[in-house]
């Protein structure tokens, strides 16, 4: 099945490679699909893509730990039972809703309560915050993928918090350490690995995101797309696939959307292969000591 | 004299660092604390507005015209409604298990009962089905345009269920070999003593004592393909007819709201959210459905988050 995919991924995408050249696909800035003056790029969107994630992992990944060691490490069962009942639930609502939802109501929140007043302080100072905020761009986009990945994220590391053996806190309880010197000197080195794993699952998610991002992004082209601020409009591999595949309007220019497609594949693959084998190296560690 | 003296006062300055340290690590403990409840009120609050919005927009919007009429023209004042798309998401969902479950629970099956650990193939077989969980599905979108669109020459229902079979196979295999493994070697054991050929085994007795893990698996899977919007934008184009041939474009409910969204027109809107309320819907209840099969059998899910 793997093979079948790389193989019709590769395919596909040959005609823009053969066209542009592997590298200037890569680092091109241009997308034009008019007939006889076509060129094509993929720089702005990667970056785009890299932008928006780790925004959605710097922000969404922190604020799921502090919910696993709230789960795992302080709620009393009474508790942690119902939240990670939700936070599952959570986890299996569509993208599309959290897509709806940003677009006729979080982006309203971002612009007025988060963008406008950064922009007011520091807008004349630092470029970052330079650009008028309007709500639909990479900011936006960054956050409201931080609020899906946190499920998801979330109960993975849960999961990982559970696995470590008891003995361990109690070892550092039977210190004297405090609640949190114990999550930190004990629980965190033993879990350390499948956390990250955890977080890189995560990230994977939010680099594959299509349809949510596709309608926050601002949807720019070109050098355009290459953001200047943290409120300026932008465009990510999976939003432009999905913005302009079914417009496609020549076999170059599908090919090229396959190129993009091939640059999604590689990158989340190598993401995922790396957050499996941190996984499975941190679960054979746990399954070691319980035997 | 001085001695002891000096001794004795040393042994106060400690003792008072002592306190103060105790005091600074409690501190640090409250703060930590009061952090980590912060990070969930953080999270539960977007969530619960999701689900708050979607319900208070969505239930103004459902009526019985939208549960069964074709979409009116677009900007129009006859609204219509998005029953194709209800009609198109259980086709398509259907068709992709169709494909999906079988292949999935066999797969599982092959890896759990026949396959020792000690070859290359399984682990391969393995590593590939957990890589093709983490796969983006906007590639599979492309993958199931490229096999299937292109080959038949026009976007179609069979290549949406093809893509979202591809989704859901990883799932259901990885779920049914966790559930297979659970299951105690004695119950093997019994049957082989009774002479029963090892298919019948893994059929009749194993995968029948795994029936509910199994099932969960299934219906995560279902929950997980119910929502997918990317491949579907790739392979079934979307429509505003009813269902008429597995050759022709159809409808399905993300590809709907995501339509609808994209419209200029309040009532377009409200239509989207009468839509997501339905799609959460029909995704909630498959999700408590799986809670009360697991519960029942006092099967743990677990490694199910995809």
């Amino acid at each position: 099945m793997i093979i079948l995919i790389a193989f019709s991924v590769g395919n596909g995408s040959k005609d823009v490679f053969l066209k542009e050249g592997f590298f200037n696909f890569l680092t091109g800035t241009h997308w034009n699909s008019v007939e006889g003056r076509e060129s094509y790029g993929a720089l702005p969107y990667i970056i785009g893509t890299l932008i928006s994630s780790s925004l959605a992992i710097s922000i969404g990944v922190p604020i799921s730990f502090g919910i696993a060691i709230f789960l795992s490490e302080m709620a009393p069962s009474k508790v942690s039972t119902p939240l990670s009942y939700i936070v599952e639930l959570l986890a299996a609502v569509p993208s599309i809703i959290y897509g709806l939802w940003a677009l006729f109501v979080f982006r309203f929140w971002v612009r007025d309560l988060i963008e406008q007043p950064l922009h007011n302080a520091f807008g004349g100072t630092i470029q970052f915050f330079a650009k008028t905020p309007f709500g639909l761009d990479i900011f936006t986009a960054g956050i409201v993928l931080a609020i899906m990945i946190i499920p998801i994220v979330s109960s993975i590391s849960r999961e990982v918090l559970k696995s470590v053996p008891n003995s361990q806190r109690e070892a550092a309880y039977s210190l004297g350490a405090t609640r949190w010197e114990t999550v930190k000197i004990a629980v965190f080195p033993y879990a350390r690995s499948g956390l990250l794993g955890a977080a890189i699952l995560g990230l994977g998610r939010a680099i594959g995101e299509t349809i949510l991002v596709t309608m926050i992004i601002g949807n720019t082209m070109g050098i355009a797309a290459i953001p200047n601020s943290l409120f300026s409009q932008s465009q990510s591999l999976a939003s432009l696939i999905a913005n302009e595949f079914n417009e496609a309007s020549s076999n170059l220019q599908l090919s090229a959307l396959i190129g993009l497609g091939a640059v999604l594949l590689i990158l989340t693959m190598g993401i995922n292969i790396g957050a499996r084998l941190l996984v499975s190296r941190m679960v054979k560690i746990s399954g070691g000591i319980r035997e | 004299m001085s001695g002891s003296a000096r001794n004795y006062n040393n042994k106060q300055r400690i003792h008072g660092i002592m306190i103060k340290q105790a005091f600074k690590r409690k501190m640090v403990d409250k703060i930590v604390s009061v952090l980590a409840i912060l990070c969930v009120l953080a999270a539960i609050i977007p969530l619960g507005s999701i689900l708050l919005e979607v319900i208070k927009n969505g239930a103004s919007a459902i009526s019985l015209d939208l549960l069964t009429q074709p979409p009116g023209a677009i900007g129009s004042t006859i609204s219509g409604g998005i029953a194709p798309a209800i009609q198109g998401t259980l086709i398509v969902i259907g068709l992709a298990s169709l494909i999906g479950v079988p292949v999935g629970i066999l797969a599982g099956i092959y890896l759990s009962e026949f396959a020792s650990d000690k070859e290359l193939f399984p682990s391969a077989v393995r590593l590939f089905n957990d890589v093709l969980t983490g796969l983006p599905s906007v590639v599979i979108g492309i993958v199931g345009y490229i096999t299937i669109v292109l080959t038949i020459g026009s976007f179609s229902v069979l290549a949406g269920a093809f893509s979202l079979s591809i989704i859901m196979i990883p799932i259901v295999v990885r779920i049914t070999e966790e559930t297979l493994k659970i299951v105690p070697n004695s119950i093997r054991e019994a049957g082989h003593s009774l002479g029963i050929p090892k298919w019948k085994i893994t059929l009749f007795i194993v995968l029948k004592s795994a029936k509910s893990g199994v099932l969960t698996g299934i219906i995560l899977s279902i929950s997980r393909i119910a929502g997918e919007t990317a491949p579907l934008i790739m392979t079934i184009l979307g429509t505003s007819l009813f269902f008429t041939s597995f050759v022709k474009p159809i409808d399905a409910l993300p590809l709907r709201i995501w339509r609808l969204a994209s419209q200029p027109y309040e009532s377009a809107h409200s239509q989207g959210w009468g839509a997501a309320l339905i799609l959460i819907v029909i995704v909630v209840v498959l999700s408590m459905l799986l809670r009360l099969l697991a519960q029942r059998k006092g099967f743990h899910i677990k490694a199910v988050h995809v």
